[in-house]
C-alpha cells in the first residue's frame, strides 16, 4: 500500500543518486610497486528514482558490472558519491551498511554458479533472513511461499526441498530472483539476468522481472549487452564504453536518435532477425575498445571514430552535452552551437 | 545433375549413460548442395552439437547407437575406418570450428603454426611453405599476417576466433561446420566476425553448416534453416521463408521470442521446458507445449514434404 506522504517522497528525492563515481583497482607489480590503476568506472553520474529500470548497456569490460557492484557497496568507491535515500555510503559504518544491504539485491549473471550446489533451495532462501535477523522460521516459512509464489515457482513445496541440480535452467534464476526479492529490496541489480538462458526462456524470465518491479515499485540496475532485449524493459538506457557512460536517455528516445557515435555503431551492428541481413556488410569501426589502464587522450572512442575531429577530439575529454531535453552525450559533435 | 555435397539419412545418435540412453539424436535426415549455408537453430538441449559431431565422427566414449550414412558427394563417410577418415575426411573435406575452442589454443606454441599445423600434417608441406599458406588465409579473415608470429594471449577474442576460422579454412574443405561462432563474442566483434564469414561465402562460396541457439544471428548468413528440438530435425525450409513465414508450431513460437530492435512488437514465450532426451515423449515431441495440439499428436508425425521445397515434422501440413 501507497500512501500519501511516501508518494511524495517519491516524487522529491531520487532513491540513488550517483555523482562522480570512480572505481580504480591497483595494479601492483612485485606485491608492493605501484604499477598504475585499472579505471574500471571514471566519471559516473546518475539519478535512479524508485520504481524505474535502467539498462546499463555495453561490450564486455566497458565497466557495467563494476559500477553495479560499487553501488552495491561490494567495492569502496576511489572517489564520489553514493547516496541511497539521503544516507552517504561512505559514511555507514557496519551494522548500518548491513541494513543498506539488506535493501538492494542483487541477480547474478551466471546462475548455474549463483547457487551453492549443496544447499536446499530452502535454506538459499532462508540465508538472507538468517543474516539480517529473522530467524523465527514460521515468518521465514511464510516468506518463503511468498517469494516462490511471485517467481511463479507453484506450488513451492514442489520446490523448497530441491537442490538447483534438480532444477532447469530457467528454475534456477527464479530462485536467483527471489533469493534477490526476499528482503524485499528497494533496488536490485540483475548482471546479465537472461544471458545464459534460452531464447523461449528469456522473454518469460524478464517478463517475470518487470512484473515484480511494478508490483513492488522497484529501482532495477539491469546490466546487459544485448539492446533489443533493453527496448522492452527499461525505462531509460545508459550506453557505457570504457568506463565512462557515453549517453544517457530515455529507451525510445535512444532507439529514435543515438547521437553517439559508438552508439550508431552497436545499433547498426545488432541484426534483427530478416533475410536481407544476409545480403549486405555491416559497417563495423575498426579496432578494439581500450586498455582501460592507459586510456586514450581525450575522447576515449576517438581512435576508432570514424567523425573524430583532429585537435579535439584526441586532446579534451567531451563533457556532457545535451542535444535534446533529457537526453544526454558525451561527444563533442553535439556541443552547441557547433563543434 | 551433379551429386548433392552432403547428404545424411536417417541418421541416430545415442549416449549411454547411468540414468539411461539419451537419444540425442534421433533419426534425422537433410542434404545439402554447394555454395550453401545451412543453419541449425534449436535451444540447449535438442542435439544441435551432437548432430554435427556425429558428422564429423567425434564421439565421446558413451555411444550406444551411431547409425545411418553421412555421404559426402558419392561415399558413405560413416562406412571408411578411422583412419581412412582422418588422413581423408576430418579437416581434409570437412572441418570444423568448435565451440569456445577459441579458448582452447595452445598457449606455448606460437599461433601461426597452430593454424598451418592441418597443412602439415595432411599435406606433408613443410613448415616454411605452410606458414606462408597460413599468412594468406590470415589475410582472408582480417588478420594481420605479423600475428603468426605471436601467442594465444597476445590476441583479443576476435582475433583468437579468426585464427581459428583460419585453421578451419587453410586445407581449403569442401564444408566447414560452425558452433556457436559467435556466441561468447561482444557484439561489435560479433558482426565483424559474421562480415568475415559472409565475405569467405560470397568470394569462395564455401558451403557452411552452423548451429546457432540466437536466430538474428543466424538471418547475418543462412541460406537454408534447419530447426531441431528433442532430438529430431522439425523443419527445414529456406531463410526467407523461415525468418519470414515459419510453418511448424515451435518454429513460429521461437520466432515470436527474438526481440528486435527496429521495432516494437508483443514477445512470447514457449511455456514448460523440452522433454527429456532420456525418455522423450512419443508422438509429437513439441505436443506438450504446442498451442495448435489436435488429437493426430499422439502418434509421431512423419516429415511432410511441402510443394514449395519445404520439410515440416507436424501433423497440420499432412
Amino acid at each position: 500500500m501507497q500512501t500519501q506522504v511516501e508518494a511524495q517522497v517519491q516524487t522529491s528525492a531520487p532513491l540513488l543518486h550517483v555523482k562522480g563515481l570512480r572505481q580504480w583497482f591497483e595494479l601492483r607489480k612485485f606485491v608492493f610497486a605501484r604499477a598504475g590503476y585499472v579505471k574500471a568506472v571514471d566519471g559516473v553520474s546518475f539519478d535512479l528514482p524508485r520504481g524505474e529500470a535502467l539498462a546499463l548497456v555495453g561490450e564486455s569490460g566497458s565497466g557495467k558490472t563494476t559500477l553495479a557492484r560499487t553501488v552495491l557497496g561490494l567495492y569502496k568507491p576511489t572517489d564520489g558519491d553514493v547516496v541511497f535515500e539521503g544516507m552517504h555510503l561512505k559514511d555507514l559504518n557496519f551494522r548500518q551498511m548491513r541494513q543498506y544491504r539488506s535493501d538492494l539485491g542483487y541477480i547474478q549473471q551466471d546462475p548455474y554458479g549463483a547457487l551453492p550446489p549443496f544447499l536446499s533451495v530452502r535454506s538459499i532462501l532462508a540465508e538472507p533472513m538468517r543474516i539480517n535477523g529473522i530467524r523465527n522460521k514460521a515468518e521465514q516459512d511464510r516468506r518463503i511461499k511468498e517469494v516462490l509464489e511471485e517467481v511463479r515457482l507453484i506450488p513451492h513445496t514442489d520446490f523448497v526441498h530441491k537442490f538447483p541440480h534438480m532444477l532447469s535452467g530457467g528454475q534456477q534464476q527464479r530462485i536467483v530472483i527471489a533469493r534477490a526479492m526476499v528482503l524485499q529490496p528497494k533496488l536490485v541489480a540483475a548482471d546479465e539476468p537472461v544471458s545464459m538462458l534460452d531464447a523461449s526462456v528469456r522473454v518469460e524470465i524478464l517478463r517475470l522481472l518487470r512484473k515484480i518491479q511494478e508490483m513492488h515499485n522497484l529501482a532495477v540496475i539491469y546490466i546487459t549487452h544485448d539492446l533489443s532485449t533493453v527496448r522492452y524493459f527499461s525505462e531509460r538506457i545508459f550506453i557505457m564504453y570504457a568506463a565512462k557512460t557515453v549517453e544517457k536517455a530515455e529507451t525510445e528516445s535512444l532507439l529514435e536518435h543515438h547521437f553517439h557515435p559508438y552508439t550508431q555503431a552497436l545499433l547498426a551492428a545488432i541484426p534483427d532477425p530478416d533475410p536481407e541481413n544476409a545480403k549486405k556488410f555491416r559497417d563495423i569501426p575498426p579496432g578494439e575498445p581500450p586498455s582501460l589502464v592507459n586510456p586514450p587522450p581525450g575522447c576515449r572512442f576517438h581512435p576508432r571514430c570514424p567523425e573524430c575531429i583532429k585537435g579535439l577530439c584526441d586532446v579534451e575529454e567531451p563533457p556532457e552535452f545535451m542535444p535534446i531535453e533529457g537526453h544526454s552525450v558525451e561527444c563533442w559533435l553535439y556541443k552547441e552551437g557547433g563543434p | 545433375m551433379p551429386a548433392k555435397l552432403l547428404q545424411v539419412k536417417d541418421l541416430y545418435l545415442h549416449f549411454k549413460t547411468q540414468k539411461g540412453t539419451v537419444q540425442a539424436v534421433d533419426g534425422v535426415s537433410v542434404d545439402m548442395d554447394r555454395d550453401d549455408a545451412l543453419a541449425v537453430i534449436g535451444e540447449s538441449g535438442c542435439g544441435k552439437t551432437s548432430f554435427i559431431r556425429a558428422i564429423l565422427r567425434l564421439l565421446p566414449r558413451n555411444v550406444e547407437t551411431y547409425k545411418g550414412q553421412v555421404i559426402l558427394e558419392d561415399t558413405d563417410i560413416m562406412k571408411l575406418s578411422e583412419d581412412r577418415f582422418r588422413t581423408h575426411v576430418r579437416w581434409v573435406r570437412i572441418s570444423m570450428v568448435a565451440q569456445a575452442a577459441m579458448n582452447a589454443l595452445n598457449p606455448v606454441l606460437r599461433v601461426g603454426d597452430q593454424v598451418s599445423e592441418p597443412l602439415v600434417v595432411h599435406q606433408g608441406l613443410n613448415k616454411k611453405e605452410a606458414l606462408a599458406q597460413a599468412a594468406e588465409v590470415f589475410r582472408m579473415v582480417g588478420v594481420a599476417p605479423d600475428f603468426l608470429s605471436r601467442y594465444a594471449f597476445e590476441l583479443s577474442g576476435g582475433m583468437r576466433q579468426r585464427a581459428i576460422l583460419a585453421m578451419a579454412l587453410i586445407t581449403k574443405p569442401d564444408l566447414v561446420v560452425l558452433d556457436e561462432p559467435t556466441s561468447a563474442l561482444d557484439m561489435l566483434t560479433q558482426a565483424n566476425i559474421m562480415n568475415v564469414l559472409k565475405g569467405i561465402k560470397r568470394d569462395l562460396h564455401q558451403s557452411f553448416i552452423f548451429i546457432t541457439h540466437d536466430v538474428a544471428t543466424t538471418s547475418e548468413l543462412a541460406d537454408r534453416g534447419v530447426v531441431m528440438y528433442a532430438g529430431h530435425i522439425v523443419e527445414i525450409t529456406s531463410a526467407e521463408q523461415f525468418f519470414l513465414n515459419p510453418f511448424h508450431p515451435y518454429s513460429q513460437k521461437l520466432m515470436a521470442s527474438v526481440p528486435t530492435l527496429k521495432e516494437r512488437k508483443e514477445l512470447e514465450f514457449i511455456p514448460g521446458q523440452p522433454p527429456s532426451l532420456l525418455n522423450p515423449p512419443t508422438g509429437c515431441r513439441f505436443a506438450d507445449r504446442c498451442h495448435r495440439r489436435f488429437e493426430d499428436c499422439d502418434q509421431e508425425p512423419p516429415m511432410f514434404a511441402l510443394e514449395d521445397g519445404r520439410q515440416v515434422k507436424c501433423w497440420l501440413y499432412k
